[in-house]
């Protein structure tokens, strides 16, 4: 019953977050400040994450293919395909649930506690769409570019950690990773991430939105708005894995 | 002139509003007292409209407030302004940009006419020059003079205050009430506040009503607070030895 209601909750607040703003130079505004929170300041832990991730699944793949009859450019084929489907739009979405989404939802859930939520429907202002479109929009625009970033810098990293360990020649590993690409991995790859931006500000800004009490809830409802936003991009990886790829 | 007629208003089925009838007079500062839990400020939300009461109805100067269309209740929330408990200013919005909210929302007005009428207010609550700190550089006092600023920067004809004084020092809070006071009689607003602080009632309670369980309990101003008879008012505002001896 808990869940239906907050299901209702999250789809009554989705109606009202996705009316026309009222100013729309206050929305630019809004969206520039968070293009810089959301997508421009998780640069850098994108690029650590990214290019260490790449190296692993590298020195995996080098690992487990020990066999003469298996030339070494599948090893940077393999390591493509993995960022290109999984590792990036997922795992990365998944990273920035914990960076970006306890973000949103510790943000907006203390606009709540202190009042200016209050403030701005008395002034009003639709909180809704003035506090969380702007945070919707910057995520589904940035996500993508940053999973882009993320699948160079992943090759980047297999590159490095196959030539520094020897395990993968160089040469080979560029091979592999020119070869049999198909341009359809890397919309399947972007539509998930626009799916997955928008589950995670969407349900971040939901928790955030419905606290009610003080520090404590603020807390509890970034915490529920990182596992929920991980639960359902797990579940929608698998659906739109099968709707696209089968 | 704001009239609350018939207003009845519970959570969860347990009436915490119970038929209040009041008016709040244009150029005067209107107290709503009573003891924590009483349903003040529970009928303050639901004059600005953060609660919808289940019967009743609240007149802005004749004009229907609740059940309300939303473009009439726009209107009247443009002529409204609200100092909320913990000042509720945007902490990532500087001072100037906070009181310029409003005015960004509903003017056309240039951005140097903006910058001159958070000039202007921010002179009359006395922090001129404060224009680009931050809530988070602001003292407690400082904070609510800002939030009072950003109140009365689109002129509102009704200007309410949660508890104002709440968590001041005594002088700190005397100045909120005195600048509320002035500018009531400034603008000539209709002044609501919210308060349990007695030194608020004796000082600026030109219209009181005291709230007890949900109930309005007794009407008139700070002079006739003196003499009333009523035992749960007399319990609730000379509870103190200080009031009592006042009183004596």
């Amino acid at each position: 019953m808990k869940y239906l209601r907050e299901i209702g909750e999250y789809v009554l607040l989705m109606i009202q977050t996705l009316k026309k703003p009222e100013k729309w130079f206050i929305f630019r505004r809004q969206l520039v400040v968070n293009f810089k929170q959301i997508g421009t300041e998780s640069i850098g832990i994108v690029a650590i994450i990214s290019f260490f991730l790449g190296g692993i699944v590298a020195i995996q793949l080098a690992y487990n293919i020990d066999s003469p009859f298996i030339p070494k450019s599948i090893i940077g084929f393999s390591t493509r395909t993995m960022l290109v489907l999984e590792v990036s739009p997922t795992l990365l979405s998944m990273i920035l649930t914990g960076k970006v989404g306890s973000r949103i939802a510790s943000e907006i859930g203390t606009m709540r506690i202190t009042e200016q939520i209050d403030a701005l429907r008395v002034m009003g202002v639709n909180p809704a769409s003035y506090l969380i479109l702007p945070k919707i929009v910057a995520s589904v625009l940035y996500f993508p570019v940053l999973v882009i970033f993320s699948i160079f810098l992943g090759l980047m990293g297999g590159y490095a950690a196959g030539a520094i360990t020897g395990l993968v020649p160089p040469a080979d590993y560029i091979i592999g990773v020119r070869e049999w690409f198909a341009p359809f991995n890397l919309v399947y790859s972007m539509i998930k991430t626009v799916v997955f931006a928008f589950i995670i500000a969407s349900v971040a800004s939901y928790k955030g939105y419905s606290v009610k009490g003080g520090s404590v809830e603020v807390g509890q409802a970034s915490t529920d708005g990182v596992v929920t936003a991980n639960i359902l991009i797990i579940i929608f990886d698998l659906i739109l894995t099968q709707m696209l790829l089968t | 002139m704001i009239e609350v007629k018939h207003l009845y208003k519970s959570f969860e089925g347990v009436p915490v509003l119970k038929d209040i009838n009041t008016v709040f007079e244009k150029g005067k500062t209107n107290l709503i007292i009573g003891q924590s839990g009483s349903g003040k400020t529970v009928l303050m939300k639901c004059c600005i409209g953060l609660y919808e009461p289940e019967n009743g109805e609240i007149l802005y100067n004749g004009r229907k407030f609740n059940n309300a269309s939303e473009k009439k209740r726009k209107n009247i929330r443009e002529e409204m302004g609200v100092l909320f408990q913990g000042g509720a200013l945007f902490d990532s919005l500087t001072v100037e940009e906070n009181i310029m909210f409003p005015l960004n929302m509903f003017t056309k007005m240039t951005l140097k006419e903006k910058k001159e009428r958070v000039n202007y207010v921010l002179e009359n609550v006395n922090l001129s020059g404060t224009n680009e700190k931050f809530p988070a550089e602001l003292s407690g006092g400082m904070m609510k003079r800002v939030a009072i600023a950003r109140a009365i920067s689109l002129m509102p004809k009704y200007l309410f205050a949660d508890e104002p004084n709440s968590g001041l020092d005594p002088k700190t809070a005397e100045r909120i009430d005195q600048l509320l006071h002035s500018l009531t009689k400034k603008f000539n607003m209709t002044t609501v506040i919210n308060t349990h602080d007695m030194n608020s009632v004796i000082q600026i309670g030109e219209n009181i009503s005291f709230i007890n369980k949900g109930n309005l309990w007794w009407e008139g101003t700070n002079k006739e607070i003196f003499h009333t008879n009523n035992p749960e008012l007399n319990d609730f505002v000379f509870s103190t030895e200080l009031t009592r001896r006042l009183k004596e």
